[in-house]
């Protein structure tokens, strides 16, 4: 009977990667390997100032006597950082205009149902689509200035809002945090600068695209948001890489600063190539993700869904500095065939009366390991404080891990922290009450996938939750609908 | 003939549970399986529906003249078999509408229907909800979660008239249920029966067939059918209990 089930379970969670394309365009390449060289090069490629250049090779020193954590669940393969190449860019085309874009870009980001014409704009949403090391395109720029919202590549803003970023840049992920950031911090090439100012509430989402293609190298995007005073912003990122059989390094840093009364929603859906059934190939996913809830009454909330990368290392978080700051965290994360994931969050209490919440559901199926990591730390003087947190796994076969690991550190007597974790299979009787009704186990899966995870999926934007339910299914079963 | 089952033995783990059992079902009839604990009434129920685990030994058990041995449980179910669970699972999560309506576009699939449209979907779960007078307002709610023992029964009885099965076997559908649910379980079955479906109830009290009254009574003992006969049968098993029919079969042996 279990037997049984297992083969429902293989066939439902073989499903193919349907991103795994490359774009054959010519490519321009930092030298190999990392250096002072290649630091020096990527920020003459972007003709930055000389503080950035400064912050870039403070982090490079820094980073060259910092070793790899090896405190998570993960088993990492030694990685050669000498052997990839920190900064790839599509060369540009002799183009009509500068604001044109190479049709084979666009055409590439049409196949990953990404518009970069503004005319085609679905649901309200501006993108910023960045390949390998730079950004392509930001699409609404202009309309969205007309509000004060700055919203461009991390390198425009550099060098048209230079005091913004300056001013911003390294207040939630401070500079030497840890190996992964630091070595973001020598080498970061592109991402996304967002500034919404007092009072403004966006009347859009923003989005992010990032797209790995070239071969041999990896990603170092720097995303930036700045919520001033009373302002409202959702934010949403997506990601996805060629098939390959070598493991391709990311390592991204994304920084949110939040002010007085503003509040932030910043949804991931990532979808980084997972790496082949037998494990090979895939994408080394190595993120920080931190908010600074500065103001008092700022709320912060990150929802992601994790499907891709080979290896995922990731744990947004909140610092709750302000008085009655609230931080979320809403978190699939599903790993099959010989995917491992170590993610979580982290919420740190600062200010009096903050409140926090995190919702973690891991599913695992085939031979992967899926781990919750999460930290909860009530500082002295965050009196009043609360946080809730539920971690629950989801096992689709019996060959998969799913782990836990809590961490709570509260420093007074008045607040509260709730843990609740519970693990679960999908039971033989589901299974068969659903085919009973004549849904097959394919279809059925996918129904309990979701459902398990319809508390998290709820939390994302409308277009987006439908985007991530036909993703999750995917990943588990190649058809479920 | 709608179902029929011919010679079927049948065990779990090595352990024998049906020896033989036959039955013939036609359209528009109603029967009723009754017999005491541990003979096998669940059993039939389950191997008739496909659920895994079972060993079929002999015997065939035939929908329309279509063996019914070699497919998988959600085809036997698109085929038109219905099977009332005692114990209804939960499915967190997952809301009425969308476990029914992937339930009835999975069936239009496999008959070469088109599925049926959103707005098509909510005017059937309606009307039904209306006939089978349930007003749990199903829609939204997860399947079976947090509902009463009372409600699950009911919910059975509700996917019952969504899905249109051409046989309803309904497994023990009236334990656990008080006298006013009962009676609303049993009028909802009654609003599903028509010339062209069939009803297997499986029970062990002859009063939930005060509400559905059966055509035939079957009684089932020691893994086989031992004795049929019309709606008096239950009334005299309630009168003299089961002790009668087991002397009887064992004087037989």
């Amino acid at each position: 009977m279990t037997q049984k089930k297992n083969e429902v379970f293989n066939e439902v969670t073989s499903g193919d990667y349907k991103y795994g394309f490359v774009t054959d365009i010519e490519t321009e390449f930092s030298p190999k390997g990392i250096s002072e060289e290649v630091v020096r090069y990527i920020s003459a490629k972007k003709e930055e100032p000389e503080w950035l250049l400064e912050f870039r090779l403070k982090a490079l020193a820094k980073w060259q006597t910092m070793t790899m954590p090896n405190w998570a669940h993960l088993d990492i393969p030694p990685i050669d950082f000498n052997d990839l190449y920190y900064y790839a860019a599509p060369k540009k085309k002799k183009l009509a205009s500068m604001d044109e874009v190479d049709p084979e870009l666009i055409d590439t980001f049409n196949r990953l149902g990404i518009s970069l014409n503004e005319q085609k704009k679905l649901s309200g949403v501006a993108v910023d689509a960045v390949i390998d090391s730079v950004s392509v395109k930001t699409t609404f720029s202009d309309s969205l200035a007309e509000l004060g919202i700055v919203f461009m590549s991390f390198s425009e803003a550099v060098k048209k809002h230079p005091e913004l970023v300056r001013r911003f840049v390294g207040q939630a992920v401070p500079s030497g945090d840890n190996f992964f950031s630091t070595l973001n911090d020598a080498v970061f090439s592109d991402g996304s600068f967002c500034y919404i100012p007092k009072g403004v509430r966006c009347p859009m989402d923003l989005s992010t695209y990032f797209r790995i293609n070239a071969e041999g190298s990896g990603q170092f995007e720097r995303t930036l948001i700045v919520a001033d005073e009373g302002s409202y912003v959702s934010y949403l990122e997506g990601c996805t890489a060629p098939q390959r059989d070598e493991n391709q390094l990311h390592a991204a840093v994304v920084e949110i600063i939040l002010m007085k009364d503003a509040e932030v929603k910043y949804s991931t859906v990532q979808n980084w190539y997972p790496g082949n059934k037998e494990g090979r190939g895939g994408i080394f996913n190595f993120v920080t993700k931190r908010g600074l809830c500065r103001g008092d009454h700022s709320k912060l909330s990150w929802t992601q869904v994790e499907t891709g990368s080979a290896i995922t290392w990731k744990y947004p978080g909140c610092v709750l500095g302000g008085d009655n700051s609230v931080g979320e965290f809403y978190s699939v994360a599903v790993t099959n065939n010989y995917q491992q994931a170590d993610t979580g969050s982290k919420m740190i209490h600062l200010g009096k009366n903050t409140k926090s919440t995190i919702i973690s559901k891991g599913i695992s199926a085939g031979k992967s390991q899926n781990s919750y990591r999460g930290l909860v730390r009530i500082a002295p003087r965050a009196t009043g404080s609360r946080n809730f947190s539920q971690c629950d796994s989801l096992l689709l076969s019996d060959t998969c891990g799913a782990h836990t690991f809590p961490y709570i550190d509260t420093a007074n007597s008045s607040s509260v922290v709730e843990h609740e974790a519970t693990t679960s299979k999908i039971s033989e009787e589901q299974l068969f009450y659903c085919q009973q009704r004549g849904i097959s186990s394919e279809t059925a899966v996918g129904l309990i996938v979701n459902g398990y995870a319809g508390a998290v999926l709820k939390k994302l934007p409308l277009e987006f939750a439908a985007e991530a339910q036909k993703l999750l299914n995917v990943s588990l079963e190649g058809s479920v609908g | 003939m709608l179902l029929e089952i011919k010679d079927l033995c049948a065990g779990i783990n090595g352990k024998e549970i049906l020896k033989g059992v036959n039955l013939q079902i036609n359209k528009g009839e109603v029967h009723a399986i009754m017999g005491p604990n541990g003979t096998g009434k669940s059993t039939l129920a389950s191997i008739i529906a496909g659920r895994p685990g079972y060993d079929i030994t002999r015997g065939d058990i035939l929908l329309n003249g279509k063996s019914l041995l070699g497919m998988p449980p959600e085809q036997r179910a698109q085929e038109g078999i219905f099977l009332g669970f005692q114990y209804p699972v939960e499915i967190p999560g997952v809301s009425m509408a969308s476990f029914l309506r992937a339930a009835i576009n999975e069936t239009r699939r496999y008959r070469g229907q088109l599925p049926l449209g959103a707005v098509a979907f909510a005017r059937q779960m309606k009307e039904k909800e209306e006939m089978v007078e349930i007003k749990a307002k199903m829609k939204n709610r997860s399947v079976n979660e947090g509902f009463s023992g009372g409600e699950k029964k009911k919910n059975e009885i509700f996917q019952l008239a969504m899905l249109e099965p051409k046989v309803a076997i309904l497994d023990e559908t009236d334990s656990g249920l008080d006298i006013d649910a009962l009676r609303i379980v049993a009028g909802g079955v009654n609003k599903c029966k028509t010339e062209e479906n069939a009803t297997v109830v499986i029970t062990h009290y002859q009063r939930l067939l005060e509400y559905i009254v059966p055509n035939y009574v079957h009684i089932l003992y020691g893994g086989r059918v031992v004795k049929t006969g019309g709606r008096e049968l239950s009334l005299e098993l309630e009168e003299k209990g089961y002790d009668w029919i087991k002397a009887q079969v064992e004087g037989e042996e």
